[in-house]
C-alpha cells in the first residue's frame, strides 16, 4: 500500500476550482493545478470529473449472514465501490439478526477482509428486532465493530417506551437511534403508497400518516430525553414539514431520503412490476417534489441507498407476494446528480455534505468524510457529470439484478473511487485494497 | 384487443361489440342446440387459484359451447397448493399449448402479470384478481340493465345505478365503476365511509355514506357482498348495524322506482346485505345475472380468439 502514489489530473473541486491532486501514503498530500507527477507516482487523467469526498451510504442490506444468495459482504461492497462509495452502514436485519456483539463483529470483518468500502454493522435496537427487548446496545457498541447506529430497520421500534429507553440508554457512547418510521397498526398488509392509484389497482395502502405519526412521535421522545433521533428513508411532504419543525426548534434529528424516493412515484405500480415494491412505499409527484427541496435546503442530511437486493424469484411473482426493496448503490450519485445537481437545485458541495461529511458525522466514523485537504485520508469519488450512462440490470456488481432503474439512463457516470489512497474502482475495474 | 384484464383497457364501442356479441350469442344458448363449432380444436385452461363456483362454471360453460377443450385448474389439489409459483404454473399451460388461460387470484394484478411476463403466450381473461377488478362480471350486469332498461339504446345513458356495500375489498364495484359510467351511465357508490378506499375521488363516480337518500332514483341497485371476515376488521360496529343502514329490505324495496331492477354479483348472505324478500321478489334480476354471465363469456371468448371469423352462418 505504501509504495502506490497517485496523481489525479484535470479535476473540479467541489467548490468549482480546478485542481490536480496528488495521493501519497494514503492521504492526500498536494492538491493544486499543474502538479507535476514524481517518478514513483502513477498519473491518472480524470479531465472533466469532478471529486468528491468518499461516498457514506448509511443504510444498505449487505444480507449476510443469512441470505447470500442475495448478495454478500462482499459483493454488496463492490456495489458500493462501483457507485463511489468508501463506506457502508450494513442494516441488522440479517439471519442471525444483528443483535450481538458476536455477529456485528462478524460483518465488521468480512468488509474489513472485502477490502473494497468500510463496513460498518448497524446494530438492532431490540432482540430480534421483535420490538420487546432491548439487544445488547452496550457490547456492541464496545466491540471491535464499534457500532454507533442502531436500528430495527425494516421493522418499526413501535412500542414508545421501547424507543424512549433505547434513545436514553445510546448517549452513554454517543449514539444514535435509525427508525423505521411504521406505524404497524396502519399498515398490516400494505403493499403500496394509499391514495388515488392504490384506489384503483386495489393493492392495500400504506398511508403517509403511518410514517408521519411515528417521525412525531419521535422528535417528542428525542426531545424529551434530549438524546440522537435519525429517520430513515424519508418519503413524505408531511415528513419533511415534521423534520422541519423539530430543527427549527433545535431537536436532534436527522433525516435521510433515497435515490429511489427522489425519483419514482407510486404511478410506477400501474405495471404492477413488484420491481417498484418497496417500504416505505412509492409516493407521490407532491412528496418527491418536497422531499427534494428538503434535501436542497438541508431539512433532509443526507441521501441513503437502503440498497436491498433479492434474488430473481422474489421479484418474478405476484406484486403482493414479491419482497420489498430495490437496488440502490450504483446508482445513486447518478440520481443525485440527474435530479439535484444538473437542475441547479444543489451543488457539488452541497452533494459532498449530504452523501459524504454529514452521513460520516451521524454514523461518527472519524476516518469519513473528510475535506478534500493535504493530510486528510484519500477516500475520494470521481464523477464525470456530463456522460449518460443506460442502467443494465445485467451488469451490476450486486449479485442481485432488482434495480427499478433498469432501461433507463441516468447522468452521470462514476470514473474512480479511492479507497484509503488506492483505487478500488477505476477504468470500469474493480479491485480490492488487500489484494494488490 | 389481445387480453381481456381490465375495463380501462377497453373503449366504449369495443364494450358495446361484446354486449351486442353476446346479444347474438345468447339466441344460441336459448336455442334447441346449444353448440357452435367456432373455437373447436382451441384449448382453453380455466386457471382458478382463488375458489369460486360460478365464474368458473360460467367460463367452462361458454367456452364449451364454443366447442373449445376446456382444462379446468383449480389450487386445490393442484401444483399450486404446494406453492408452485404464478411463473412455473404459467410456463406449464404453455408447455401444454393453452390458446387462453382464464384466471382467478386473491393477487390483485396477477393477471395483468400474466399477460405482460414472458412466461406465456396466449390469450389472458381476468376472471377476479383480487380486489382490483373483475371485468367479465361488470360486463354481464351491464348486459342485464342494458337489457331491462336501456329501450333499445345500445349504451346506457341517462341511468343511473347505485352500487351498494364493500367497495373497498369489491373487484366487482371497480369494474361496474370503470365500465357502466363508459356507457353513459350515472354510478353512485354507496357504503359507510369505513369501506370505501382512500383515493376514490377519482375515480368516475359518486360517494354517498346514506342509501335512503339514494334509493329512491335509482335505475338499478347493486348490492355487494359483506365477507364474513371483515366482521371483526372494526368496518362497521355489527352485522345488525350494517343491515339496518345498508342493507336491502322490504321498506327500500318500497322506496324503489316501480321499474327499478335489484342485482347481486353473488354469493349473498342472505340476511345481512339482502334480504330474502328483495333477493327473490320480482324486480330480482339476479338468476338471470347468471345465465347472461354464460354469454357474455362466450363473447369475450368468441372475440378475443375467433379472430375476424363472422359469426353469422351458425345463428
Amino acid at each position: 500500500m505504501k509504495d502506490e502514489n497517485y496523481l489525479l489530473k484535470g479535476l473540479t473541486l467541489p467548490d468549482g476550482s480546478k485542481s490536480d491532486l496528488e495521493i501519497r501514503n494514503g492521504k492526500i498530500s498536494a492538491l493544486a493545478t499543474a502538479l507535476s507527477k514524481g517518478p514513483d507516482v502513477t498519473e491518472i487523467d480524470l479531465s472533466g470529473s469532478v471529486v468528491l469526498p468518499g461516498l457514506v451510504d448509511l443504510h444498505t442490506h449487505l444480507r449476510e449472514p443469512g441470505k447470500e444468495d442475495a448478495e454478500t459482504v462482499l459483493s454488496g461492497s463492490m456495489a458500493a465501490a462501483k457507485g463511489g462509495f468508501v463506506a457502508v452502514s450494513a442494516m441488522a436485519n440479517t439471519s442471525p439478526v444483528a443483535d450481538t456483539a458476536g455477529v456485528v463483529e462478524q460483518v465488521y470483518a468480512l468488509g474489513q477482509s472485502a477490502g473494497f468500502v468500510d463496513v460498518f454493522p448497524i446494530g438492532a435496537v431490540t432482540q430480534g428486532l421483535l420490538g420487546e427487548s432491548l439487544s445488547e446496545i452496550g457490547a456492541m457498541a464496545d466491540s471491535r465493530a464499534r457500532v454507533r447506529i442502531f436500528s430495527d430497520d425494516g421493522n418499526c421500534v413501535f412500542d414508545p417506551l421501547v424507543m424512549r429507553r433505547a434513545l436514553e440508554y445510546v448517549k452513554k457512547f454517543d449514539g444514535v437511534i435509525a427508525q423505521h418510521a411504521q406505524e404497524p397498526r396502519l399498515t398490516s398488509g400494505a403493499q403500496m403508497n394509499e391514495g388515488e392509484v392504490s384506489s384503483r389497482l386495489g393493492l392495500k395502502g400504506w398511508p403517509a400518516v403511518a410514517e408521519e405519526a411515528i417521525i412525531a412521535r419521535d422528535i417528542l421522545i428525542a426531545d424529551h430525553v434530549k438524546s440522537r433521533l435519525h429517520i430513515c428513508h424519508l418519503t413524505t411532504a408531511g415528513g419533511v414539514e415534521l423534520v422541519r419543525w423539530a430543527k427549527a426548534r433545535g431537536i436532534d434529528v436527522t433525516a435521510e431520503v433515497t435515490p429511489h424516493h427522489l425519483l419514482l412515484t407510486d404511478e410506477r405500480a400501474l405495471s404492477y412490476d413488484p420491481i417498484f415494491k418497496v417500504n416505505p412505499p412509492l409516493r407521490t409527484q407532491l412528496d418527491v417534489e418536497a422531499l427534494r427541496e428538503g434535501l436542497a435546503d438541508g431539512t433532509i442530511d443526507i441521501v441513503a441507498t437502503d440498497h436491498a437486493p433479492h434474488p430473481a424469484e422474489a421479484k418474478e411473482c405476484e406484486w403482493q407476494e414479491a419482497a420489498f426493496g430495490m437496488l440502490g448503490l450504483e446508482s445513486a450519485l447518478a440520481i443525485v446528480n440527474q435530479i439535484m445537481v444538473s437542475t441547479g437545485l444543489m451543488s457539488w458541495e452541497a452533494v459532498a455534505e449530504r452523501m459524504s461529511y454529514a452521513p460520516a458525522r451521524i454514523g461518527r466514523y472519524a476516518e469519513h468524510g473528510q475535506k478534500i485537504a493535504i493530510g486528510s485520508v484519500a477516500n475520494l469519488t470521481v464523477i464525470n457529470p456530463t456522460l449518460s450512462q443506460r442502467v443494465d440490470r445485467d451488469l451490476v456488481a450486486s449479485r442481485s439484478r432488482n434495480t427499478p432503474f433498469h432501461g433507463m439512463d441516468l447522468q452521470g457516470v462514476v470514473t474512480a473511487t479511492f479507497f484509503r489512497g488506492l483505487p478500488t474502482y477505476l477504468n470500469g475495474a474493480l479491485s480490492p485494497v488487500g489484494v494488490r | 384487443m389481445k387480453h381481456l384484464l381490465s375495463i380501462s383497457d377497453i373503449s366504449k364501442s369495443d364494450a358495446i361489440s361484446i354486449l351486442d356479441t353476446a346479444q347474438e350469442l345468447a339466441r344460441v344458448s336459448d336455442g334447441p342446440m346449444k353448440k357452435l363449432p367456432t373455437l373447436r380444436g382451441r384449448t382453453i385452461v380455466n386457471l382458478f387459484a382463488e375458489n369460486s363456483t360460478r365464474t368458473k362454471i360460467s367460463f367452462e360453460a361458454a367456452a364449451k359451447r364454443l366447442s373449445a377443450d376446456v382444462i379446468n385448474f383449480s389450487a386445490k389439489g393442484s401444483s399450486i397448493s404446494k406453492g408452485e409459483s404464478l411463473k412455473d404454473t404459467a410456463q406449464t399451460l404453455q408447455a401444454m399449448g393453452a390458446d387462453a388461460v382464464i384466471i382467478r387470484h386473491s393477487a390483485s394484478g396477477a393477471a395483468q402479470r400474466l399477460a405482460d411476463s414472458r412466461w406465456m403466450s396466449g390469450a389472458v381473461i381476468n376472471a377476479g384478481d383480487g380486489t382490483h377488478e373483475h371485468p367479465s362480471q361488470a360486463l354481464l350486469d351491464a348486459f342485464t340493465i342494458r337489457k331491462h332498461l336501456s329501450k333499445g339504446a345500445s349504451d346506457l345513458a341517462g341511468l343511473r345505478v347505485a352500487i351498494v356495500g364493500d367497495v373497498l375489498h369489491s373487484r366487482v364495484a371497480r369494474s361496474n365503476v370503470l365500465l357502466l359510467s363508459k356507457l353513459g351511465a350515472r354510478v353512485v357508490l354507496v357504503a359507510p365511509p369505513t369501506l370505501l378506499p382512500v383515493g376514490i375521488e377519482s375515480w368516475p363516480c359518486e360517494i354517498s355514506y346514506d342509501l335512503d337518500s339514494v334509493i329512491e332514483g335509482v335505475d338499478a341497485v347493486m348490492m355487494l357482498r359483506i365477507q364474513l371476515e371483515r366482521m371483526n376488521e372494526l368496518f362497521f360496529p355489527n352485522a345488525r348495524e350494517y343491515s339496518r343502514y345498508f342493507g336491502l329490505n322490504s321498506d327500500r324495496m318500497r322506496a324503489l322506482k316501480s321499474d327499478a331492477i335489484v342485482m347481486h354479483p353473488g354469493p349473498m348472505n342472505r340476511g345481512l346485505e339482502i334480504t330474502a324478500d328483495a333477493a327473490d321478489g320480482a324486480r330480482s334480476v339476479i338468476v338471470e345475472q347468471v345465465a347472461n354471465g354464460v354469454s357474455i363469456r362466450m363473447a369475450i371468448l368468441y372475440l378475443l380468439l375467433a379472430g375476424n371469423q363472422e359469426i353469422g352462418v351458425a345463428l
